[in-house]
């Protein structure tokens, strides 16, 4: 077994956050819904409380219908692991204006603490690196951060950028469940419009 | 709202031959560019394949290769939060792929248009693709998708033409499913 991860998730996602401006950002389910929400809830955030495996998708179809944004999705281990032919479906398209950030606590934190593929060595940052993603990196200390952040949010995609994270757990922050209230408040805060 | 670009009218010029104007592949092809359809995810199909080949060399659509089926269904739930429609094209076997996903579509009431060539309905040459191929309407209802079944090929194009106004303008999902009656059914043979 390798040393524990000591990142704290929930000050590196608000570290992320922090300077995300206008960029728009999508969860996947589990804790990185709740580590975005602990942040502080927003218009722009599309959480997803289900639909495993989807969230770079959803990403990448955001990245593509809004080329002048930036989009950031935010996911964990467990999620990107279901989802992994993802990467390659985003290469293929190279959008240049999306980034994705892995939470990899090593775990499965919704069912129980299970260990995870990546627990044993995956390595999804070299996965997407490999599929052809223009940069990825896998942070480990807070204060690598500092040096990311900007990158995460600036550089031409598609990028991704894993977080080894410790897998302490943090209290629950849920925010709204209700997908079609999150779906037409996303569109309403970008477009201006919830109908068609 | 409709945005044609002369290059990628089907009926006139580009690709496509002017003997070919009444194949169903250029009129639903034309009925997507009517709905606006800009996002056109897939996997590789033969049935529709003169489709997907219309798609791609439009330069006013977003053609997008998949890896697994259930890809496209987040694909077109992030291209609508960003304001453009699409559509996802598979045969029936990707229907199986793509259950669970469509409760992203169903709980967040995203639009959700699919166009389906079967496999394993109507005299099937492959057994493995009969087991789904049986069940794929059926399961479809179950997840709560209106299912339209063309078994012709000039009924293609006004059951896309329906399934397009219904998913886009309500918020549901709706699969059009090609029959191998009209496709035909590969034969396994050089």
């Amino acid at each position: 077994m390798n040393e524990p991860n000591e990142l704290s998730r929930r000050s590196a996602v608000a570290r992320i956050l922090a300077d995300r401006r206008d960029t728009l950002v999508v969860t996947g389910l589990g804790s990185p819904t709740y580590d975005c929400a602990a942040v502080g809830d927003h218009p722009l955030n599309f959480y997803l409380w289900g639909a495993m495996g989807s969230a770079v998708t959803v990403g990448l179809g955001l990245a593509l219908a809004q080329p002048e944004r930036r989009v950031l999705v935010l996911t964990g281990d467990g999620e990107m692991l279901m989802g992994l032919g993802a990467l390659a479906t985003v290469a293929m398209k190279r959008p240049h204006n999306l980034a994705v950030v892995v939470i990899d606590n090593e775990h499965f934190g919704e069912t129980g603490m299970q260990r995870s593929h990546t627990s044993a060595g995956v390595d999804l940052a070299g996965i997407a690196l490999t599929c052809g993603f223009r940069w990825t990196t896998t942070v480990k200390q807070a204060g690598e951060l500092d040096k990311v952040v900007p990158i995460l949010h600036t550089a031409e995609g598609p990028i991704v950028v894993v977080l080894k994270v410790s897998s302490d757990r943090d209290p629950l922050v849920l925010p709204p469940w209700d997908g079609a209230l999150l779906k037409s408040r996303f569109r309403q805060a970008l477009l201006n419009k919830s109908r068609g | 709202m409709t945005r044609r670009a002369p290059e990628c009218d089907g009926a006139q010029s580009g690709p496509v031959a002017a003997a070919d104007v009444q194949h169903w592949p250029n009129l639903v092809f034309q009925k997507l560019r009517e709905f606006d359809v800009r996002h056109v995810t897939y996997v590789p199909d033969a049935g529709q394949a003169r489709l997907i080949e219309l798609c791609q060399t439009c330069r006013e659509m977003e053609a997008t290769v998949l890896t697994t089926e259930e890809e496209g269904i987040g694909i077109l739930a992030g291209a609508w939060l960003g304001g453009e429609r699409g559509v996802l094209l598979m045969q029936s076997s990707g229907v199986g792929n793509c259950i669970n996903m469509l409760s992203l579509a169903k709980v967040c009431s995203f639009p959700l248009l699919m166009i389906v060539s079967m496999r394993g309905e109507w005299g099937e040459a492959n057994p493995w693709q009969v087991p789904m191929g049986q069940i794929t309407a059926e399961n479809l209802r179950l997840a709560g998708v209106i299912v339209y079944e063309v078994t012709e090929a000039e009924a293609a194009a006004p059951a896309v033409e329906a399934a397009a106004r219904i998913a886009f303008n309500g918020g549901l999902m709706v699969a059009v499913l090609l029959s191998q009656r009209m496709l035909g059914a590969k034969l396994f043979k050089d």
